[in-house]
């Protein structure tokens, strides 16, 4: 649809996020984002793609600013009930902002936005956005919260927003994830090459993130020529990228956050100039057994988002990286080389590195495709994820590309729970119970035994499954607990997940990992639901 | 001396009259009915006895066939009901038709609004505001974020778009019964004098509209026109067939929807709605606490749609207002 780019520079930004908010085709999208940014003049256009890729922050505006500049203006209880029918503060505080009282000056440009917001502190936030609001209408208040909170959650990914600036300039899209990192908003001198021919932007002396490559999930029943493919374990850790200088070493996580600050010892340790692929994982005696093994992603859990990490933490959960691939050494660029070519070097590369910190992802020696389905099906006692697949001439290429790469997941473990309680979801969902919690029997039901719940999942129904499942939840609810509805425990589903791990955080003492709803059981009653034990019986911390 | 107001009693299928024994909107078939208006969710076939406006009981004899009695009530005439009950009708300003119904029984005054709304709408006489004790009103759209723009800005606003995409068409689902005709009779306000095409579940009804002397132009069916003739033009569909294979026949459709559910964007996106227009024949936040303040009644009964944020509005400005548990109303398309 075409895009309404006239009006001023804030309400040009708004119109453009409605309309990414109506539209559904991913190709619709790149041409709004693109004409957006052909037709936008610098700087506004380098705010409007930070905010579009979550690149600014602005501490002192938070979600309670907004409540509380609401409160002050509107009953709570109605900001409230506004609130859980809208589905998003944001969108209900624009709708609900009673607007100025005296004639405000004219709305203002993304940069004047950003320039504002990024003067407020704590102090100054709520005036400071109060006064913009007022100089806005109800799509402009929308995109200015968005933006002034950091959470867009309109369905652009930073990759979208990449292959729209490289659509919009006709340029290659790599190039610009490449010179993309470390330019700070609003990106002028990417804009200068990408708009007007100026020399590319660069990065050689600083620690900068490449982007990752990705792999396809291997479809079912397909298989693959081992000759061709090298077979690799896929390890239950978090991806990073390693990048050092020599001078100055970053861990990069998948989204290309700096986690070097959680990870110290693992920055520490790698002082030869070099840019690496592997799984952070931390010690243990499980994912690969005996010496030099890891533990499994519960233990990983203990150190993932901290911003600083004491030392006894570091020596409780030691952390170290599984290599998979190199990508850079001594300022030679390997990308191009076939993995073969790469592995060889890595291989090379990882005698001379502290053996504590870091070690090789081995190559799992299969014979034939039949004997690797084998290996991976006796994998789960290992807590390894799956098995990755890899063509032995593919070159290092940021994303997915088709048939370099595959995942083959292993098969998850399913449990049958019973529905104790139902959420309405956030966004697209505002108006269904999509956030489904479900428990399992403490014993035998017949003998009085009672359900604890075992886990939450919003995920791995259909459209239509949804519908039903909300129907089935508003005409079984027995208690209402704010947006959360109990259901009478009638209903069985089917629950997959990856893992499961003892919690102390659990009345059940459990949590289980990436569960989602499999399949609705309305055949099978409740009372032959599975019990806690079985669950139990699957733990391998 | 029985509790004031008992003798109307909210019941899950309805409201009941006890003293006269006649229900308001049962969700079920009863002996005697009193209906507000043609909506299928208010007007339900089955019943003995019909009491309603002249255009509701066309409406209902198209869907049902005709009842074994039908009473025809014109706005500002009143029924006795029996019982020492009087019924006297008003408009309601929804659709063609609707009604309010103002109920009076032993000195006590009773107004049902059934759904309503106070914006202007060529195509039925507007809302009477009607003095009463109590005032039963509906809640559609009773949360404080539903304020609705005047719909000759959604109508500009459908009009851009086509102008803007020539080789289009725009398709705009929109409730059957009074959304369709008030929207084609403010596009032919707004300029709008090319033929208006149709699925064909809205004809009935846009015709049923015309013998009630209301104008909409050149309507025409959308089976049987080329793909190519549609370019450029206005289909309108019920709501169900916008993402229906139906809409594989038109060239490249914008997907509108009139709804005051347009004013929330994830309701629009839910329906994969690229244009949302938000036109709602009911009553919006202002309107309905506007009424309230208007009319003063004693007690406000709130009914079907979102009652918490009503009778909260009600308690802080210091009016009695209770929920009434009503069920079967469905409020998904409006």
């Amino acid at each position: 649809m075409a895009e309404r780019l006239e009006g001023p520079l804030m309400e040009r930004f708004a119109a453009l996020l409605d309309a990414l908010v109506y539209t559904r085709s991913r190709n619709a999208k790149l041409a709004l984002i693109a004409d957006y940014l052909r037709a936008t003049p610098d700087p506004d256009r380098g705010w409007a793609l930070a905010a579009l890729t979550d690149a600014l922050d602005f501490p002192a505006v938070k979600g309670s600013t907004i409540r509380n500049l609401l409160m002050e203006r509107v009953d709570p209880v109605l900001f409230q009930l506004s609130r859980d029918f809208v589905g998003d503060t944001a969108e209900t505080a624009s709708l609900l902002w009673p607007g100025p009282e005296q004639a405000a000056p004219d709305p203002p440009t993304v940069g004047e936005v950003v320039v504002t917001l990024s003067g407020l502190s704590r102090a100054t936030a709520a005036a400071g956005l109060a006064s913009l609001m007022d100089r806005l209408d109800g799509s402009g208040r929308y995109a200015l919260l968005k933006l002034a909170t950091g959470a867009m959650r309109i369905g652009i990914s930073a990759r979208l927003a990449k292959v729209a600036f490289a659509q919009a300039f006709d340029v290659m899209v790599e190039d610009v994830e490449e010179y993309w990192h470390g330019q700070v908003t609003p990106y002028l001198p990417l804009f200068d090459w990408a708009a007007n021919g100026t020399p590319p932007p660069s990065g050689e002396d600083l620690p900068l993130f490449r982007p990752f490559m990705l792999a396809h999930p291997l479809e079912d029943g397909a298989a693959v020529d081992l000759g061709e493919y090298v077979a690799e374990w896929k390890w239950d850790g978090i991806r990073v990228q390693l990048v050092s200088t020599g001078a100055e070493t970053r861990v990069y996580s998948r989204s290309g956050d700096d986690i070097s600050g959680s990870f110290p010892e693992i920055a520490a340790a790698l002082s030869v100039p070099a840019v690496l692929d592997g799984e952070l994982l931390v010690r243990g005696n499980h994912q690969g057994g005996e010496a030099g093994g890891a533990a499994s992603f519960n233990a990983l859990q203990q150190r993932l988002g901290r911003k600083a990490v004491s030392k006894r933490m570091q020596d409780d959960y030691p952390a170290f990286v599984r290599l998979y691939d190199v990508l850079i050494t001594k300022g030679e660029d390997l990308r191009a080389l076939a993995w073969e070519q790469r592995r060889e070097l890595l291989e090379d590369l990882s005698t001379r590195l502290d053996s504590a910190r870091f070690d090789l992802s081995p190559v799992i020696p299969a014979a034939n495709f039949e004997e690797l389905g084998e290996i991976r099906a006796r994998a789960r006692d290992e807590a390894i994820e799956g098995v990755m697949l890899k063509r032995r001439d593919s070159p290092y290429v940021a994303g997915r590309k088709t048939g370099l790469w595959y995942k083959w997941k292993r098969d998850p473990l399913l449990v049958d729970c019973v529905l104790m309680y139902a959420q309405r979801g956030n966004g697209r969902r505002s108006s269904f119970y999509s956030d489904f919690t479900f428990g399992c029997w403490d014993g035998d039901p017949d003998a009085g035994a009672d359900l604890l719940p075992v886990g939450k999942a919003y995920f791995g129904f259909t459209d239509e499954e949804l519908k039903w499942l909300d129907h089935h939840v508003r005409q079984h609810t027995v208690n209402r607990f704010g947006p959360v509805r109990e259901t009478d425990r009638s209903l069985v589903l089917e629950v997959a997940f990856d893992s499961v791990h003892a919690s102390r955080r659990h009345k059940s003492g459990l949590a289980m990992r990436f569960p989602r709803i499999s399949r609705i059981r309305r055949d099978k009653p409740a009372h032959e639901a599975d019990r806690l034990e079985t669950l139990r019986n699957l733990i391998r911390d | 001396m029985a509790a004031p107001f008992s003798w109307l009693r909210a019941h899950p299928q309805g409201l009941y009259i006890t003293p006269a024994g006649v229900w308001i909107d049962p969700a079920r078939p009863v002996e005697r009915a009193l209906v507000t208006h043609g909506h299928s969710d208010h007007a339900r076939g089955g019943h003995s006895e019909v009491m309603a406006t002249e255009p509701t009981l066309a409406m209902m004899n198209l869907r049902y066939g005709r009842s074994e009695r039908t009473i025809p009530v014109g706005y500002g005439e009143s029924l006795d009901l029996g019982g020492g009950v009087r019924a006297t009708f008003a408009s309601a300003g929804h659709v063609l038709g609707s009604a309010q119904i103002l109920l009076e029984h032993a000195g006590e005054r009773i107004v049902v609004t059934g759904d309503y709304k106070r914006r202007p709408d060529p195509t039925c006489v507007p809302f009477q505001p009607v003095h009463c004790d109590v005032l039963v009103t509906e809640a559609t759209f009773g949360l404080p974020v539903f304020r609705h723009p005047p719909i000759e800005q959604e109508v500009a606003r459908l009009l851009a778009t086509l102008a803007a995409n020539p080789g289009r068409c725009v398709l705009v689902g929109a409730y059957a019964l009074g959304k369709t005709q008030r929207l084609i009779a403010e596009l032919r306000q707004g300029g709008w004098h090319e033929p208006i095409y149709l699925h064909g579940a809205m004809e009935r009804m846009c015709r049923l509209y015309e013998e009630f002397h209301v104008e909409l132009g050149d309507l025409r069916l959308v089976a049987g026109i080329p793909k190519g003739a549609l370019a450029g033009q206005i289909v309108l569909c019920p709501p169900s067939a916008l993402n229906d294979r139906w809409s594989r026949r038109l060239p490249d459709p914008i997907t509108a929807m009139a709804s005051g559910w347009m004013r929330v964007r994830q309701r629009a996106r839910q329906r994969n709605v690229e244009l949302p227009l938000v036109v709602s024949d009911h009553a919006d936040w202002a309107e309905l606490t506007g009424t309230i303040a208007e009319l003063e009644p004693q007690e406000s009964w709130i009914t079907h749609g979102r009652e918490d944020a009503l009778i909260r509005w009600c308690q802080l400005t210091q009016r009695r207002a209770r929920a009434l548990d009503l069920v079967g109303y469905e409020d998904e398309d409006d």
